[in-house]
């Protein structure tokens, strides 16, 4: 299985920051696109969408679970074969996912979200 | 109380709507005004997925929120009404009189329009429709967000 190809779908900057953040602590390179939705309607994030994915399996990570980055996402995974959406991204997930990416796009999309929740948690003093 | 806003957004429900505006605004209900989207289950479940719950959701076509107006306008609650392009807009406006007042809040580029405002890209076409709206003494300003200036019709078409 060929390894997985990850893109942050995000407002303003923070996927670039994200994948920023993933190239500085885990040295891999290459393995998230980031999209931002800055000054896009519909149309051309969806066009922004299909350039970043590009050929072959991909999860897709949102940064929140409505508007307009998960509606672009959901409709492009409606029509294409391969593609799973994850919403609620964050670091500690990429961190997890870079490192996991020879399993399916529903097994990775499964894994993400659940090293993402474990990264959320009210730490003692 | 009413709807507080009557707003064009090609993103139609989004992050800006729900938060931006809806907050402020303590909005209990947004209308989404689109013939295609009223025509469909999966995308009324996609727009749905980013209000929170305690806000109620109505979708419609022209024809049915040009009869419904009345009743939304009389709600005790706060509401917002979102339609997707000017074309929408302007039918719309032509069929409900209750359409006094409208936001630009979002327009972006596509092949054939210039930039007006940073969130705002018109055809010629699609300004001379906003300026015949404003004409006929519907109130259009853009603004994207409720802390930004409205800025008058006259001043980005």
């Amino acid at each position: 299985m060929s390894d997985l190809h990850g893109v942050i779908v995000s407002h303003a900057a923070v996927a670039q920051a994200l994948v920023s953040a993933v190239t500085t602590i885990t040295g891999i390179d290459g393995a998230l696109t980031p999209v931002s939705n800055e000054g896009c309607g519909t149309e051309a994030l969806a066009e922004r969408l299909r350039q970043a994915v590009g050929e072959g399996p991909a999860v897709l990570f949102v940064d929140l679970p409505g508007g307009s980055c998960l509606t672009s996402s959901l409709r492009y995974a409606k029509q294409h074969a391969d593609i799973a959406v994850v919403t609620g991204v964050n670091l500690a997930m990429l961190l997890d996912f870079v490192f996991h990416r020879d399993i399916s796009p529903a097994d990775a999309a499964r894994r993400a979200v659940d090293a993402g929740a474990k990264a959320i948690r009210v730490t003692a003093a | 109380m009413t709807l507080a806003l009557y707003r064009i957004d090609d993103r139609l429900i989004h992050g800006q709507v729900v938060v931006g505006w809806g907050q402020p605004l303590d909005v209990s209900f947004i209308v989404l005004v689109d013939d295609e989207v009223s025509g469909s289950d999966w995308e009324q479940d996609l727009y749905r997925m980013g209000v929170p719950p305690q806000i109620e959701v109505i979708f419609a076509s022209v024809e049915q929120a040009a009869a419904q107006l009345p009743s939304w306008e009389s709600d005790a609650r706060v509401g917002i009404l979102l339609v997707g392009d000017i074309d929408t807009a302007v039918a719309l406006a032509g069929r409900a009189p209750q359409v006094r007042r409208l936001n630009v809040g979002g327009i972006h580029h596509r092949t054939g329009r210039k930039e007006r405002l940073r969130f705002v890209y018109l055809t010629d076409d699609e300004a001379a429709k906003l300026k015949q709206l404003a004409a006929g003494g519907v109130e259009v300003t853009a603004q994207d967000v409720p802390t930004a200036r409205a800025i008058p019709v006259g001043d980005f078409t």
